[in-house]
């Protein structure tokens, strides 16, 4: 057992640092804020210089063969910067799902072009009656002559306006509800029969509702075996969570050092209020809260690839109720102790919070996880 | 980085658990896992079955009859140890008298001790606390004048674990009054058979006694048995208290709790359905068992790291393994409290020591629960408050 970054992985965790420290500051976010798009172009060309866009993926796709611990380093630290840019969409969770269920065809198409930056992509699978259920696909696909088509709606698409090319979940056959019968596939974002409304979410991000009318498909562009998508979306959703709880882990780190140097600055009754005991033992039970968060993006960073889905999946409910809850007392306390000025946009606390808050929402909040674990049993079993 | 145990640390793990099965006395066996209280003899006889084997004081330098095992190693023992379970040794001997021996006693001392320490052939208890110095340490008044070649002690410990069983006491006096609080203490090791000492019993809320107020009336101490420097036992002390941080969050015994809940609340039916399907009684412990594992992982992080950090530095995760660690003791206390319900009810002390010749009220595990509930709390308290952590790490960690 060792907790040591090896010397690679020391040389990107500085490098993406660095790019945070010197590129995302909060007046900087607050210009790409304003960009078309809602994040910075430009940084994206240069995290696809850096070799981040295609970090997961194999070296013949342009990517540098990187696991989970890689990504846990990328993501703190955007986590840190509380950057904009797609990169959960795109290469987390739309690279994931190309790589798990892609064809060699796809992935030698698709792949390269995430890597080198030229095509973002979205995964669009939520739909408004979904909530947490990652098998509730109502958006249907029926067989056609040249191959599918898709009818339905989806919604809470991250980063759906801007992407190039979306990856679509459909029900090909069973209820509404069945682990069976679920398929994805490629589509163009342009294509004709989909329609897009892009909108702000409450953290800075963007998002989109994605309407498909009728939309043909090409057989070519369906994804692994169509029908059998369930346990790749499972997959890949564990994938997000563990990159968010790295990703979340930056932010609270971020947010509790902005706390406590708030602390050290803001006087009042001639003092600085950091020597009021009751807000001192608010900032440790705050640097508590994170160590533990900490601990656990570590778990669900190990976890992720561990073959047995049902050991993994308990692994990631019980790592994301622990980044949920942290987030959530890191936040909240951290709005507190600034007292009216962390009630401001002005100002970059209260954007953790918000961030911290619709991280709650991904992929099954606190009580869903906890529900999941207790399901299966827990982490520990009797004696 | 790899969070997984090498085939080396597992090997080794294995081993422990076997040696665990096979050497722990079956009497000794049946009490800890009902959770009967250990009397001295237990603890005692079970010491010396782990120092035959070489495991009494696995972290101590292997000149004074400790191992090699590294940080990794000395977790996996403790830990399986508590999942055993067996009693722990003592930790007055083996975590706090001893070390600070090796590291500031003289060579007399060391020869004379340690064997002793590790074998429990001399039991130690902590004489820190005072009726008006708990948490604010640095203010007692137990003095010891200089006479010849002793110290004359006069003054009062409380709430001094075990002192009824002990042999010796490693005690902190005040030898200069005038000096500032932390500056003019020393650090003693005194014979309990001394003329002049009276040990008086504190009973606890759990029914049992732990706790002792010890009384010195011109208690005699020779020079010799002074560790280190006049006037230096702050240092001394501070050391010990830094020390064996890691094992203070007993992850280990959290889990043994946590998997007894489970295992009773099968037991416990309400209506058709036993507790232990019920989504309320599985959310809730799945809840302590999250936290139980980030805590496992933290304290992980706190081993591998430490030997990384130079003396003095404290790593911020550390911080959490008392705090939280006291958290999740008391948490699982609570689950199992919950769990028996009524049965916990019935006051057996016959039962909870083990000396009982009736058959229990209600089921056989009953007459422990309620007291390891109680007892629990303390583990908020001592060691220092968590009040006073909290204080520590803002000053220390944070700035504040």
């Amino acid at each position: 057992m060792d907790f040591d970054l090896s010397e690679e992985q020391r040389m990107l965790e500085d490098s993406v640092e660095r790019l945070i420290a010197e590129r995302y500051g909060f007046e900087q976010r607050k210009k790409y804020l304003k960009e078309e798009a809602g994040f910075s172009r430009d940084l994206w060309r240069r995290y696809a210089e850096m070799g981040l866009l295609g970090l997961p993926f194999e070296e013949r796709h342009g990517g540098s063969n990187g696991g989970a611990i890689e990504t846990m380093i990328v993501m703190e630290a955007f986590g840190r910067g509380l950057t904009l840019e797609p990169y959960l969409a795109t290469v987390i969770l739309s690279g994931g799902l190309i790589q798990l269920a892609g064809s060699e065809a796809q992935r030698a198409e698709l792949l390269p072009r995430i890597a080198d930056g030229s095509l973002l992509a979205a995964w669009a699978h939520s739909e408004a009656q979904s909530r947490y259920d990652l098998c509730d696909v109502a958006c249907s696909a029926r067989r056609d002559a040249d191959g599918w088509i898709l009818d339905g709606a989806k919604s809470h698409v991250m980063h759906g306006d801007s992407a190039d090319k979306l990856i679509v979940s459909a029900r090909i056959s069973g209820e509404r509800r069945d682990r069976d019968g679920i398929a994805l596939f490629l589509v163009d974002a342009d294509a004709p029969g989909v329609e897009r409304r892009g909108y702000g979410t409450q953290d800075g991000l963007r998002a989109a509702q994605i309407t498909l009318s009728g939309v043909p498909i090409a057989s070519r562009d369906a994804m692994g075996e169509p029908g059998k998508a369930a346990s790749v979306i499972e997959r890949v959703a564990d994938c997000a969570l563990a990159a968010l709880a790295a990703e979340a882990v930056g932010a609270m780190a971020a947010a509790h050092e902005t706390t406590v140097e708030y602390l050290k600055t803001r006087k009042q009754f001639g003092v600085t209020i950091g020597s009021f005991q009751a807000l001192q033992h608010r900032a440790v039970d705050m640097l508590v809260e994170l160590e533990q968060a900490r601990s656990m993006a570590l778990f669900a960073t190990m976890m992720v690839e561990e073959p047995d889905a049902a050991e993994r999946r308990k692994a990631i409910s019980a790592a994301t109720v622990q980044i949920r809850r942290s987030g959530r007392y890191i936040g909240q306390q951290a709005v507190q102790l600034h007292g009216g000025i962390g009630m401001t946009l002005e100002y970059k606390i209260g954007h953790y919070f918000k961030r911290f808050t619709a991280m709650e929402t991904l992929f099954g909040d606190t009580d869903h996880h906890l529900a999941a674990l207790a399901e299966a049993g827990g982490l520990i079993a009797p004696a | 980085m790899d969070l997984r145990f090498t085939p080396d640390e597992l090997a080794f793990r294995d081993e422990v658990r076997t040696f665990f099965r096979t050497a722990l006395p079956a009497d000794i066996r049946r009490k800890t896992e009902l959770g009967q209280r250990l009397s001295k003899e237990d603890t005692v006889s079970w010491q010396r079955i782990l120092n035959a084997k070489g495991w009494a004081v696995p972290h101590w330098p292997a000149e004074w009859g400790g191992t090699d095992w590294g940080p990794v190693k000395n977790y996996v023992f403790r830990e399986e140890m508590q999942l055993a379970p067996a009693p722990d040794p003592l930790s007055f001997n083996v975590s706090m008298v001893g070390p600070v021996l090796i590291a500031f006693g003289t060579d007399a001392q060391k020869r004379h001790f340690l064997p002793r320490v590790a074998n429990l052939d001399y039991w130690f208890c902590q004489g820190f606390s005072e009726p008006g110095a708990g948490s604010d340490l640095a203010s007692l008044r137990t003095s010891a004048r200089r006479e010849g070649d002793d110290y004359v002690v006069n003054g009062q410990k409380i709430w001094t674990s075990r002192a009824h069983h002990a042999d010796w006491m490693f005690c902190l006096v005040r030898t200069d009054p005038k000096a500032k609080p932390q500056a003019g203490i020393t650090y003693l090791l005194i014979d309990m058979k001394t003329p002049g000492i009276t040990v008086r019993p504190i009973p606890t809320i759990d029914g049992e006694h732990h706790f002792n107020e010890v009384f010195f009336d011109d208690a005699r101490v020779p020079v010799a048995n002074r560790v280190g420097e006049e006037n230096k036992g702050w240092t001394y002390a501070k050391f010990l208290l830094g020390n064996e941080r890691t094992g203070i969050a007993r992850v280990g015994a959290s889990k043994y709790r946590i998997q007894r809940a489970k295992e009773l609340a099968r037991t416990i039916m309400l209506g058709a359905t036993p507790l232990a399907e019920t989504p309320r009684f599985r959310e809730k412990v799945a809840d302590i068992e999250v936290q139980l594992k980030a805590l496992e992982i933290t304290q992980m992080r706190v081993v591998c790291n430490a030997r990384k950090l130079p003396p003095g530095v404290q790593d911020p995760a550390s911080s959490v393994l008392k705090l939280k660690g006291s958290e999740l003791q008391q948490a699982a206390t609570e689950i199992l409290m919950e769990v028996a319900g009524p049965d916990a009810l019935a006051l057996q002390p016959e039962h909870l020591w083990g000396t009982a010749t009736d058959e229990p009220i209600g089921p056989e595990w009953g007459p422990m629960i309620a007291p390891d509930y109680f007892y629990t709390r303390a583990a908020s308290i001592y060691g220092g408050s968590n009040e006073i952590q909290r204080n520590v790490i803002a000053k220390r960690l944070l700035g504040l």
